[in-house]
């Protein structure tokens, strides 16, 4: 948390609409622990990291979809080759992100 | 005041803080709900249920023991939950016995790994604003003055003794083992060592009390650089921060 914080800090400075999305499980090898953050404002910022780059921008995207739902979610990647999740991570490893509207 | 803006401020006070989310729940049934956990077991808001609450509460205050953020599953009569845990600990603490030169590489190591640093040491000429430009704090005091100090030494305490003298090394080890600290680690080679532990062992010091100390400091990576011994004791620290701690043979 203390790696966005001050990011987030400016960007409430300056009105952003932010969404935060935390790695809240991860199986086999995975690039980044459980509590690894990532935020995004509705205008496009990112700040953090909840992979090793493998799936930063699919966070994005449903960053964004969470942000007019104003709902939580929580998404899984990289569990297994037959998954419906197309976008995986080369370590072989799975994480789950748990992404909310950050009040 | 939103849970957020409640974390951010116990991060500031560097006072330690857990948030419990729903982020699974049975078919019909919404996530998302949230709770405040705290170390002695308070809490604010609510997950929705009491048996998602307790439940939630015994993980968060077993997790706060080793810190990191962890998601558990809780079964209740509306099926099975998955609450995830992430607690927010406040920074550990580096406690440096001696302004060496390998203490300088070693602060700015620290610093970097996110640790609040203090340095001690008697000698005023060696503990200075130039040397440890990173440094939180610079303690001027023999080791034997601790407790007089009053220098907390807490379970978020690493302890790097690097005076390699018995005088020093005595005293600072006397504050040491009593403590609560996370880790103790002693300069000095293999006979130093051996030597050191001699002389606790004649002066009644409890055999487990001998072992918490690490020495010969730091990880073995053939090391001779002060920036060097700095990194081995450093990884050493960081081993021990997240439990990948060895015994030494």
């Amino acid at each position: 948390m203390q790696e966005v914080l001050p990011t987030i800090e400016e960007w409430r400075a300056e009105g952003e609409d932010i969404a935060l999305a935390t790695v809240v499980k991860t199986t086999g090898p995975a690039p980044r622990f459980e509590g690894a953050k990532m935020a995004v404002t509705r205008s496009g910022k990112l700040v953090g990291s909840v992979s090793g780059g493998c799936v930063e921008g699919a966070v994005f995207e449903e960053a964004q979809r969470v942000l007019r739902s104003r709902k939580p979610k929580l998404v899984k990647y990289g569990i297994s080759k037959e998954s419906a999740w197309d976008i995986g991570l080369s370590c072989g490893g799975g994480i789950e992100v748990y992404i909310s509207p950050l009040e | 005041m939103s849970n957020y803006e409640k974390i951010k401020e116990h991060i500031a006070r560097e006072e330690m803080v857990a948030r419990a989310i729903v982020v699974h729940a049975p078919e019909g049934a919404a996530i998302g709900a949230e709770m405040l956990v705290y170390p002695d077991g308070r809490t604010d808001g609510s997950l929705g249920s009491a048996q998602l609450d307790q439940g939630a509460v015994a993980k968060t205050l077993e997790l706060m023991q080793r810190t990191g953020s962890k998601t558990y599953p809780i079964e209740t009569p509306a099926g099975q939950y998955e609450v995830f845990v992430d607690v927010f600990p406040p920074p550990p603490t580096l406690l440096v016995f001696g302004a060496v030169h390998i203490a300088i590489p070693l602060v700015k190591f620290a610093k970097e790994c996110g640790f609040r640093t203090r340095v001690i040491d008697g000698r005023q000429k060696f503990l200075t604003k130039e040397r440890f430009p990173e440094a939180d704090e610079l303690i001027e005091a023999w080791p034997d003055e601790i407790v007089e100090q009053n220098v907390k030494i807490d379970a978020n305490t690493y302890i790097v003794i690097l005076t390699h003298d018995e005088k020093f090394d005595g005293p600072a080890l006397d504050v040491s083992l009593p403590s609560p600290a996370r880790y103790i680690g002693a300069i000095g080679s293999k006979t130093t060592t051996a030597n050191r532990n001699e002389r606790l062992r004649k002066a009644g010091v409890s055999a487990k009390d001998i072992a918490r100390i690490h020495g010969p400091i730091g990880i073995p990576i053939g090391a001779k650089e002060p920036a060097e011994i700095a990194i081995s004791i450093m990884a050493e620290v960081l081993a021990v921060k997240y439990g990948f701690d060895r015994p030494k043979e």
